[in-house]
């Protein structure tokens, strides 16, 4: 499930144009969606109940509500970075981290892949934080 | 342990000269490289002993693969290959399992994962010249659905004496998995019970 995109220049990440390759990222195998960030802000706070007994997880159990706060691994305490990129401006410069992290955490919170409109979205809300 | 940590290097030179003379140091006694695996044999549990005065050094080879090191560190300390066998490591990084890596979805790309599990099983703890690693080779690493360090017999020989309140109990710690929770030098493959400090408790000393 991971994309690699060999075919997006290096140079547009570092032009500030990152925002659109890693909509590229997101919907490489679909249509491209625009994102919508109200959406996704939505989608951050929505809980998925989890069999055996597991607390219900969203992006919030690890990430926090504040995109501008680190957050903790909800298993081995470990800090996580600031996902707002106004805090943490390495944060979407890499389209294959991108994918690679949207492919796991959908799969661990949501327990399937996002569909393609849903990563636009989550990315369209991160990048307004 | 009795007898505390003194570094060799705030011995007086004329101490060590005459210790030199005298041939009483020991086979380590200028061995000043951790990184030098031929002088490991002469290593007790990755400590040198210089007449009385002993110096921790690394019990497993520290993790020397920049990928590994950014990839498996992004949640969890990157624990040293030398803390299991390669075959462990195989089974760990197969690719059904890393979907499913203790609870966790670790998922890798192809190249990332056939790298990483290179670096891994290329430098198991059964092929490692230093004591403490290939301890963590014997016997089994649990009889869960993937190998632990924690489950390995080393290790639980060496923790079993350790309350529950002061690892799975204590906010600070919470679980044996976080290596550098209280040995102070894990990251640097140091894991020495003269650089255990276990938060809230301090010094553990068996």
């Amino acid at each position: 499930m991971n994309h690699t995109h060999p075919d997006v220049p290096i140079g547009l990440r570092s032009a500030g144009l990152h925002c659109a390759c890693l909509l590229m990222a997101a919907a490489w195998s679909t249509a491209v969606h625009a994102g919508d960030p109200a959406a996704g802000a939505r989608a951050w706070v929505r809980e998925y109940p989890q069999p055996g007994g597991v607390p219900a997880r969203s992006c919030v159990t690890c990430h926090t509500a504040d995109l501008a706060q680190p957050g903790r691994h909800a298993k081995t305490g470990k800090s996580i970075e600031p996902m707002a990129p106004s805090v943490n401006p390495e944060r979407l410069t890499d389209p294959a981290k991108v994918a690679k992290w949207l492919g796991r955490n959908c799969r661990w919170t949501l327990g399937r892949a996002c569909t393609a409109a849903e990563k636009a979205d989550f990315l369209a809300y991160i990048e307004t934080q | 342990m009795g007898i505390h940590t003194q570094p060799a290097r705030l011995l007086p030179g004329s101490l060590i000269a005459a210790l030199l003379a005298l041939g009483a140091a020991g086979p380590a006694l200028g061995d000043d490289d951790d990184h030098n695996d031929e002088y490991d044999d002469y290593h007790e549990h990755g400590e040198r002993h210089v007449g009385r005065w002993v110096e921790p050094g690394e019990d497993v080879r520290p993790v020397s693969n920049a990928a590994y090191a950014e990839e498996c560190g992004a949640c969890h300390m990157a624990y040293q290959p030398g803390l299991l066998p390669g075959a462990a490591w195989q089974r760990i990084m197969a690719p059904d399992a890393l979907m499913d890596h203790y609870g966790d979805d670790a998922s890798l790309s192809d190249d990332v994962r056939r790298e990483l599990a290179g670096y891994l099983t290329t430098h198991g703890a059964e092929l490692s010249r230093k004591s403490r690693a290939r301890a963590f080779g014997v016997g089994d690493s649990g009889s869960g659905t993937l190998p632990r360090i924690t489950a390995t017999r080393y290790f639980r020989n060496e923790h079993h004496e350790i309350p529950s309140r002061m690892v799975e109990g204590n906010p600070d710690v919470g679980s044996f998995s976080n290596c550098n929770a209280c040995h102070q030098g894990a990251g640097d493959g140091v894991y020495n019970e003269h650089r255990v400090r276990i938060p809230g408790y301090g010094r553990w000393d068996d």
